[in-house]
């Protein structure tokens, strides 16, 4: 699991990559909070693009993001989902929390 | 029925062993010719049921997992066992949202693995250990005439 983040106006974007199970989630889970908290952005945007393979354990990275953001007063977005972890999230219904941006064409 | 394929793995319950577990299981399943849609789904139905063993039926120790997968015809059979804790009670368990995994796990496992795969059947006796076993029914090979 890799992420690059940066932030512009306001807008903290982090882009994660590779495989986000339950052996990873953690260390996500810590990389957004810490982002989140050390901006205090008005949006948070995760970018999907380059995640390879996701399980329930992501389910619990956005819960906690969206969490987090709403305490600040502020949204989450997630955007360039592929396939598999768009399955994962609809299972969840995330969907019905947020907008969610498969992968660009 | 006669099996025309098997692999049988032992793993310690390690987090590192969710991705060795679902990456066998897929290059064992390829030999069916799913489609990536079922492939994403057979590897996220194992990382859950794997995660479940390490999470769960092993919470402070390292216990053994057995991961067996069988081909029969069409369909791809999995078998997850461990002989950790167990489950008290399964329904409440396959309720989605439900986890005593606190705020690192989201209680979509059971969910998941009830709608990626066409069957899930769940023993669980607390004290002795759970055994998870689905099957996926693989279309995309078929030949129509």
């Amino acid at each position: 699991m890799r992420y690059t983040s940066y932030v512009q106006d306001q807008h903290l974007t982090i882009a994660l990559a590779g495989e986000i199970d339950h052996h990873a989630a953690r260390e996500v889970m810590r990389a957004v909070a810490d982002k989140i908290d050390a901006y205090l952005p008005s949006l948070c945007c995760l970018d999907f693009r380059e995640v390879t393979f996701m399980d329930s354990s992501g389910i619990a990275v956005v819960l906690n993001a969206i969490r987090r953001m709403r305490e600040l007063g502020g949204n989450l977005e997630i955007k360039n989902v592929p396939a598999q972890p768009m399955r994962v999230l609809k299972t969840a219904g995330i969907e019905k929390l947020m907008e969610l941006g498969s992968e660009a064409k | 029925m006669k099996s025309d394929n098997y692999i049988r793995l032992e793993l310690p319950s390690r987090s590192s062993n969710e991705a060795v577990a679902r990456g066998v299981v897929a290059a064992f399943a390829a030999q069916l010719d799913p489609t990536l849609e079922e492939l994403g789904d057979i590897k996220t139905a194992v990382s859950e049921a794997v995660t479940n063993c390490i999470v769960h039926a092993y919470p402070d120790r390292i216990g053994i997992i057995v991961l067996q997968c069988q081909i029969v015809q069409d369909t791809l059979e999995i078998v997850v066992r461990d002989r950790g804790r167990g489950i008290e009670n399964l329904e409440q368990a396959r309720r989605p949202l439900f986890t005593t995994g606190g705020a690192e796990r989201s209680g979509m496992g059971f969910t998941i693995m009830e709608s990626f795969m066409t069957e899930l059947r769940v023993q669980s006796q607390p004290g002795k250990g759970t055994t998870v076993r689905m099957k996926k029914r693989i279309f995309s090979r078929r030949v129509y005439q």
